[in-house]
């Protein structure tokens, strides 16, 4: 009975809640109050021009940045403004792809991989090493990579070492910070498939931040939309072409003319 | 009133400056004494600012050895004082030349190499990536570089010393016709323990600054290959001021 009772608060408690969160540098406001709720092994979009503190929030739910007011919790348990040992346990549950893969380049691509999994997780590196080219086999790379290092590598192989690296200690959190920037469209599609695959096989919440729709349409659930530093619109994403939000139609369509004025000085 | 707005902006900026520093250098230090350690990167940078530098550190010393003895024969050879050369070179050598050239060569070779490169895993995310993989960022880059700095500086400096006494061998003995057991016995004699001692906790606190500026600098720089380039020149910089200083400080400590 009481099994069933626990797991039915599990169910409710939201994998990773923000309330109120605000974030300014200086005098510029950066985040303005965003309220989001992502449950367990959702996947959420949020979408936004370059600038509008996308980034920012990504590094304020894992902590490297503190926000000014607000609150994060992750499972329940309040994680704003922890740290030391607390931070590090939180962080245990994360992975995350970054924009430009941000791999080490001290390190072949195996060590990169593998890295979670030595430091963090203290597996031995011969077991660590094997787990590494599995790892990389899931995301289409063969084992003749795992010694080079990742300079020899092309983008889109960098992405995918980065996508490794971030699913390599099976995590239940996974960030995609613009998963497919810079790369040409059918690359793009193929991350595009491995994020999704990734996320099912592992069961995991993903939060990813994007500005390439056919990207965000492939790999979300639900689509929020970051303006000025609030979400001004969350919604499954079925519903993004009829969302009956202006701001929301002049992004997804790319459009110049419309309630969002890009700052261009006239010369 | 512009000059004294001007002024006031300045002591705030250095004031807070010299805050981040010190919280900088804080945190580095509590992280050095809680595990856990990564032994495997405090001996690569060991190697790194130990024996990679050796080729710098003894080149510098084996000729600022030699100009010394050159130097001080011209200069006592005119009151017949040419005895007192193989003394004037070690202690020289010892107490002063030897740690702050050494520091200084250092400081451009290992103060740039650490501000360019954590300078660059910053703008890269690559410091970030450290943090989402459960590895602290102090922990893993910051200490072993601040460790090696500390312990190798001083190693450094005491192959420095002989290598520079060397340089003045050579050139009393075999330019200026001394007698080399004289020249050595001439060494030898006046040297106190206190001469080296001194030199190496010199050392100790150079190879400190040196690796703390080189990686605050690069901690912290911001904006692509540009922060990059002036975390470098600023970590460069401020550990040579910063040497010459505490070399005053320093000296007047030991021998006040």
């Amino acid at each position: 009975m009481s099994e069933t009772l626990e797991l039915n608060t599990a169910m409710e408690v939201p994998k990773i809640a923000l309330k109120g969160v605000k974030k300014a540098f200086g005098t510029k406001v950066v985040l303005d109050g965003v309220d989001l709720e992502i449950k367990r092994g959702e996947s959420i979009v949020i979408i936004g021009g370059s600038g509008t503190g996308k980034s920012v929030l990504l590094k304020s739910i894992l902590g490297i940045l503190t926000p000014d007011s607000g609150t994060i919790q992750i499972d329940g348990e309040d994680t704003t403004h922890i740290g030391g040992r607390d931070r590090e346990r939180a962080l245990a549950k994360f992975g995350m792809l970054f924009q430009g893969a941000a791999l080490f380049d001290s390190l072949p691509v195996w060590e990169n991989v593998a890295f979670g999994l030595i430091q963090g997780h203290g597996v031995g590196r011969k077991e660590a090493r094997e787990r590494a080219i599995a790892t990389l086999g899931a995301v289409g790379l063969g084992p003749d990579v795992a010694n080079l290092s990742p300079a020899e590598l092309s983008g889109g192989m960098q992405k995918r070492v980065g996508l490794a690296r971030a699913i390599c200690t099976n995590p239940e959190i996974i960030f995609f910070d613009e998963p497919t920037t810079g790369l040409d469209p059918i690359m793009a599609d193929v991350i595009n498939d491995l994020i999704v695959k990734c996320v099912k096989d592992l069961g995991a919440t993903a939060l990813s931040i994007t500005h390439d729709m056919a990207s965000a349409r492939k790999i979300a659930d639900r689509i929020a939309m970051l303006y000025k530093g609030k979400l001004i619109w969350v919604g499954p994403v079925s519903q993004i072409d009829n969302s009956g939000n202006p701001y929301v139609d002049q992004f997804i369509h790319g459009r110049a003319d419309g309630p969002i004025q890009m700052q261009i000085k006239a010369f | 009133m512009h000059f004294l707005r001007a002024i006031g902006r300045a002591t705030l900026t250095f004031l807070e400056a010299t805050g981040r520093l010190a919280m900088f250098t804080l945190t580095a230090l509590s992280h050095c004494v809680r595990p856990p350690f990564y032994f495997r990167h405090i001996g690569r940078q060991m190697v790194e600012i130990g024996y990679y530098s050796l080729p710098v550190v003894g080149l510098t010393a084996v000729f600022t050895g030699m100009v010394l003895a050159l130097q001080s024969y011209s200069g006592f050879s005119r009151f017949s004082a040419e005895s007192a050369i193989a003394t004037v070179v070690v202690l020289s050598i010892t107490r002063e030349l030897g740690p702050v050239l050494a520091g200084l060569m250092v400081a451009g070779r290992i103060g740039a190499a650490m501000a360019a490169e954590l300078g660059t895993m910053r703008v890269t995310e690559q410091v970030d990536a450290l943090t989402t993989l459960s590895t602290n960022p102090f922990k893993y880059l910051v200490v072993p570089r601040l460790l090696a700095g500390t312990t190798m500086l001083p190693l450094l400096v005491l192959v420095a010393d002989i290598i520079g006494v060397f340089g003045g061998y050579l050139v009393s003995v075999y330019r200026l016709g001394f007698n080399p057991s004289s020249y050595i016995n001439n060494t030898w004699h006046y040297l106190e323990f206190m001469d080296v001692v001194s030199g190496l906790v010199k050392a100790g606190a150079f190879g400190f600054v040196i690796s703390l500026m080189g990686c605050y600098h690069g901690y912290n720089s911001r904006g692509g290959a540009q922060g990059v380039g002036a975390a470098t020149t600023n970590a460069v910089v401020s550990s040579s001021i910063l040497i010459l200083v505490l070399n005053y400080l320093l000296t007047g400590i030991f021998f006040s």
